[in-house]
């Protein structure tokens, strides 16, 4: 035994089984979240059963069984079912009813006893609504503008074409919505901005207040045809609707204008359903998120997650270098330089909530209060940069992952051989050219280094980015079509947060279960996808400094 | 560019054939008492030589007696230790390099340097060659070119990597590599070529390439190499150093300081009675 031990056997198997513990832990993280969330689009069949109430009667339930678990009899006892058994424990099963407009609740729990032979018949049709939820029904006919066009089996086809032409109308109106007229707000905010500054300023004249007047005519008169278009859509699309009977026997009419999808689960084969999977996947990644983020796409927190990122990189990465290179190459190493090491080492363990109100009180009170009273007077109460936004949030986060930056170019510039240096100097190079030329290109692994372990960091904090920029709902993105492009000051989404919402701060909890894990999924490959790029380009750096020792 | 070359060149034509002898070779540096401290201890102890025009001189000595620190004292290399305090004038063509107005990127420039162990930049080989040029400004690419082509003539690299001048520096052998360094210092043109040591790392056929090529070069360039090698230094110097702890203790021909050697302990260290 104590020969064993002294071998070293009992070390490498230590060592091998936390590297083995480490790798399980990361693939079960991947698993999970991609087990959990990859399922959400995949059409799940609509099952119908009988369920005896309480009181006796029976009333039909249609909906998707979520879940399966046990639980004591005598708790279902107690919440008043009158179960005629001799065992202690039973099932109970979580069925998505939707109709959350009828019945109130999305999700209820049913004991198995209570229920009868769940069946799937294949007319069962599953509406995915723009409000309200998901509706499960038997159809029954499809109306225009109030007249039957179709009943009987003929409707399903009929609702199907139906449902494309006013899909196709709907995404016009958005695009005349958020677009057209998200453009021409945009200007006539300008022009009120324009006028106001020169207002301010006493400047304002009879003439430029008639421009100005003619101006905006102009962009009314553009705004009213918007609209009447607009209002035209709206119409075109409210003619059209279907009737369906709901599981408690109820006739619902649903126009057009509120169904985003319609399927029969039942139905559908598995080439079908890998298609209606593809499809809403896809929808997912570029649609804007719909009732309060329990449906729909991610596409802002995507866009605002990888926008802020960037831009932390652009700020942290020259700071950061500039920095390393004064500490390590001017500055004289003395107890002073020690001590700053220290410090900036240290400020890597700060709690990131605390670099969060320093952004908030520093960049968004002060640096942006200032800015508003200097540069954007006209605006006044409004705040511009006064408020949080992805650019305080960007620096936020560059101020927070700058230590680690610092550090590791430290490091890089530290292993450049001093041969090399001397080498440099040597040909009449002064210490600056040395630098340029020969000390940073040799240390530019370690910088990518760097800014690896920042991207990985700045991409999973949520915290900070709460009190300096990112917001549940954003309006627009913060790059879009309307000069000048890039707008600083908004507020965006972000992936880490979004989880945190629709997993906690959601109206409907057990609906947004699928999407949280979804998110998650997506924020790490978008890490690991950022990461990898990144590496590649260290590595293609690394490749020209090959046969340099140390480096 | 044009005009230090003319000046080379008619130098070159000026000196070719002669044969050293002390009295009628012009000085190219000249030391007067020149102190050198490390902090609180003296590492060079007032030392006073002259060295000739276009010729090899050699240093030589036991570890640590000063002959690199003194090499490295004519390029100012020494200015990069913190702790490093020079005493004392250097005199090249009778100008202090240790005066304040000199520009030490200028000094480095008319005397080239290279080191004991290889040290290519981690850049294709005709960048190598072309760093100190482009340092100075030059970026047409006929004149590089043929900087470089000249260069690596003079190095006696020419005809092993004209045909991979982008690969990397660093892919070359020992040898190789401290071919390319020459190649490196003398594309700037310099007056004084100081060696520490060239041959050290490098494996005898390497180290006979580098000596011929030493003597090659002395038609054109001061040389002055440092080497723990008294073969070596006999072989390929006109001149010789014995240095000991810190001391200069004996200069002159190198024939006769080897056959004849003035001082007891010189003749000591090269009969290898100790050191």
């Amino acid at each position: 035994m104590r020969k064993w031990f002294k071998d070293g056997d009992p070390w490498i198997w230590t060592t091998a089984g936390a590297v083995a513990l480490s790798l399980v832990m990361v693939y079960a993280v991947v698993w999970l979240t991609a087990a959990k969330g990859l399922v959400h689009w995949w059409p799940k069949p609509v099952a119908e059963v009988m369920f005896t109430q309480p009181d006796g009667s029976q009333t039909r339930l249609i909906g998707e069984v979520r879940e399966k678990e046990e639980v004591s009899l005598i708790r279902l006892r107690e919440s008043g079912y009158n179960i005629d058994s001799t065992d202690k424990f039973t099932y109970r099963y979580l069925i998505k009813q939707g109709n959350r407009d009828i019945t109130g609740t999305d999700f209820k729990w049913y004991p198995a006893p209570m229920l009868g032979e769940f069946t799937y018949p294949k007319d069962l049709i599953s509406v995915e609504r723009r409000e309200w939820g998901n509706f499960y029904g038997h159809l029954k006919v499809v109306k225009e503008a109030g007249v039957v066009v179709a009943d009987g089996p003929a409707a399903w086809a009929e609702l199907k074409k139906r449902l494309e032409r006013s899909n196709d109308l709907f995404s016009q109106a958005v695009r005349i919505e958020k677009v057209d007229i998200g453009r021409l707000n945009y200007q006539l905010e300008k022009l009120r901005l324009k006028e106001r500054k020169l207002e301010l300023r006493g400047t304002l004249t009879e003439a430029d207040k008639t421009r100005f007047e003619a101006e905006r005519e102009v962009l009314n008169g553009k705004f009213g045809a918007l609209q009447e278009k607009l209002d035209q859509l709206r119409q075109d699309i409210e003619r059209d609707s279907f009737v369906a009977v709901t599981m408690d026997g109820q006739e619902v009419e649903i126009p057009f204008a509120k169904v985003a999808d319609a399927l029969m689960p039942n139905d559908m084969n598995i080439f079908q359903k890998i298609g209606y999977y593809i499809h809403k996947f896809i929808e997912f990644i570029v649609d804007d998120p719909r009732e309060a983020n329990t449906e729909g796409g991610i596409f802002p927190a995507i866009f605002g997650t990888v926008m802020m990122v960037l831009m932390m990189s652009v700020m942290v990465t020259p700071l950061g270098i500039i920095a390393a290179v004064y500490m390590r190459e001017y500055a004289k190493q003395g107890p002073l330089i020690r001590v700053i090491r220290i410090s900036v080492n240290n400020l890597a363990g700060v709690p990131s909530i605390v670099y969060g109100v320093f952004g908030l009180g520093f960049f968004v009170y002060f640096l942006g209060g200032n800015i508003d009273q200097l540069f954007f007077p006209e605006s006044h109460p409004a705040p511009v940069f006064g408020s949080p936004g992805i650019l305080w949030a960007s620096l936020t986060l560059a101020l927070l992952t700058l230590p680690v930056v610092i550090v590791a170019t430290e490091e890089g510039l530290t292993r450049v051989p001093r041969s090399i240096r001397e080498g440099s100097l040597a040909l009449g190079a002064t210490k600056a050219e040395t630098l340029w030329r020969t000390v940073l290109p040799i240390a530019s692994p370690a910088m990518m280094t760097g800014l690896i372990l920042a991207v990985a960091r700045a991409a999973g904090e949520v915290a900070p980015l709460m009190l300096v920029g990112v917001v549940k709902l954003a309006p627009s993105l913060p790059l879009d079509g309307n000069f000048p492009f890039l707008h600083l000051e908004r507020k965006f989404m972000h992936l880490g947060f979004h989880i945190y919402d629709v997993g906690f701060q959601s109206p409907n909890v057990e609906a947004a279960r699928p999407l949280v894990y979804a998110t998650a999924l997506l924020l790490v490959i978008i890490i690991v996808v950022l990461n990898l790029f990144a590496i590649r380009l260290r590595n293609r750096l690394r490749e020209r400094m090959r046969g340099l020792e140390g480096v | 560019m044009s005009e230090v070359t003319e000046k080379t060149h008619a130098m070159q034509i000026g000196d070719l054939g002669r044969k050293p002898t002390e009295q009628t070779d012009e000085i190219a540096i000249r030391v007067e008492n020149l102190d050198l401290y490390y902090g609180e201890s003296k590492a060079l102890k007032s030392i006073n030589l002259a060295i000739p025009n276009k010729r090899v001189t050699a240093f030589i000595g036991p570890s640590g007696c000063g002959k690199s620190t003194l090499l490295r004292c004519f390029n100012r290399m020494n200015d990069l230790v913190d702790i490093c305090r020079v005493e004392g004038k250097i005199l090249l063509d009778g100008k202090n390099i240790y005066d304040r107005d000199v520009n030490v990127a200028l000094l480095r420039r008319r005397v080239g340097m290279v080191f004991q162990k290889p040290n290519p930049f981690p850049k294709s080989i005709y960048e190598n060659v072309a760093y100190g040029l482009r340092i100075m400004g030059v970026n047409d690419k006929k004149t590089l070119d043929e900087a470089v082509e000249k260069s690596l003539r003079g190095a006696a690299l020419w005809d092993e990597v004209k045909d991979r001048l982008q690969e990397s520096g660093m892919s070359l052998s020992g040898g190789q590599q401290q071919r390319l360094v020459i190649a490196r210092a003398i594309a700037l043109e310099p007056e004084v070529l100081l060696l520490d040591e060239p041959a050290s790392a490098l494996d005898p056929i390497s180290t006979a390439k580098i000596e011929e090529l030493i003597d090659e070069m002395k038609s054109r360039y001061t040389i002055v190499i440092v080497t723990h090698n008294m073969q070596q230094a006999a072989r390929i110097s006109d001149y010789t150093a014995f240095m000991y702890m810190g001391d200069l203790i004996e200069f002159g021909n190198t024939d006769s300081l080897f056959v004849k050697p003035k001082k007891q302990q010189t003749e000591d260290y090269i009969t290898g009675r100790f050191g």
